[in-house]
């Protein structure tokens, strides 16, 4: 299966996460304070499954040439995304392959998302109408 | 305790209007860091056929999440939202949202499973405008880990 797109990299950053934690509203401390994070049993600030599954959708929409492209669009978060406390912070990897052409002639994507090289999504996918 | 499967099928009164902003879109956008011109410039998304700039697809988990806290704190659930960690994501789209649609969210309980000593409950969001035009239908898993 070839790839739809060259494996996309996006750094993600604790300032990456507070902003995302404003704009989104989804304020848990899991995805801010150290002391929190490692006191509910996690190996540090973890970032927001939906800022991971945003991130995907980039990719997705960049692919598509439209923003408004995404039909239909699922993940499920399968390991955490842990965010050092460092200017590198860390890295999310995405990939797509095509899974199918839908009875309506959308296009369906079955997506990867990695982290340090372990898959943080499982059975994550897109219908995406081409234009 | 486990959830009490009785709830599955139950469905919630239609929550206020969400008023989507242009800013709010705008900043959501740059939160993920999501350059799309139809996302910042409403010149752009009437380009493309909208009247405003036009949200991400995960735009609406801004508004899906607070207002499924309807069947989470629902104290006959017994939902222990601190044992609580997001399974599953799913949206299905009728049209992006654009700045300007005021969103009324009818939530239910889709399916509520048990299994290895966790819970499992699928809200389902049907999204509308105020005048009833399908949006967006939004699905989220929420897992409820077993006590220790």
């Amino acid at each position: 299966m070839t790839d739809v797109f060259e494996p996309q990299t996006f750094r993600v950053t604790r300032a990456d996460l507070v902003r995302y934690a404003g704009a989104s509203g989804d304020f848990n401390p899991i995805h801010w304070s150290e002391r929190f994070a490692t006191g509910v049993g996690l190996p540090g600030v973890i970032a927001h499954g939906m800022f991971t599954m945003a991130l995907v959708g980039r990719a997705v929409t960049g692919w598509a040439g439209a923003a408004d492209a995404v039909v239909e669009f699922s993940v499920r978060f399968a390991k955490p995304v842990p965010v050092p406390d460092t200017d590198e912070g860390t890295e999310v990897v995405v990939s797509a392959t095509v899974k199918e052409i839908t009875d309506d002639g959308h296009t369906r994507l079955a997506l990867s998302a990695t982290c340090q090289g372990e898959k943080v999504l499982s059975l994550a996918q897109a219908v995406v109408r081409k234009r | 305790m486990p959830l009490d499967q009785s709830f599955a099928g139950r469905s919630y009164p239609p929550t206020e209007p969400y008023l989507v902003g242009r800013e709010k879109i705008r900043e959501f956008a740059r939160a993920i860091g999501a350059t799309d011109r139809e996302y910042h410039d409403p010149e752009a998304a009437r380009a493309i056929g909208y009247s405003d700039v036009v949200a991400p697809p995960t735009f609406p988990i801004v508004f899906t999440m607070s207002s499924s806290r309807q069947i989470v704190d629902d104290p006959e659930l017994g939902m222990d939202y601190s044992r609580v960690v997001h399974g599953d994501q799913r949206f299905a789209y009728a049209r992006p949202i654009v700045a300007g649609d005021a969103l009324v969210c009818v939530n239910s309980v889709e399916e509520i499973t048990s299994r290895g000593g966790h819970d499992f409950l699928t809200t389902r969001s049907e999204v509308t405008t105020d005048t009833g035009e399908p949006v967006v239908t939004v699905w989220a898993k929420l897992v409820q880990r077993g006590e220790e």
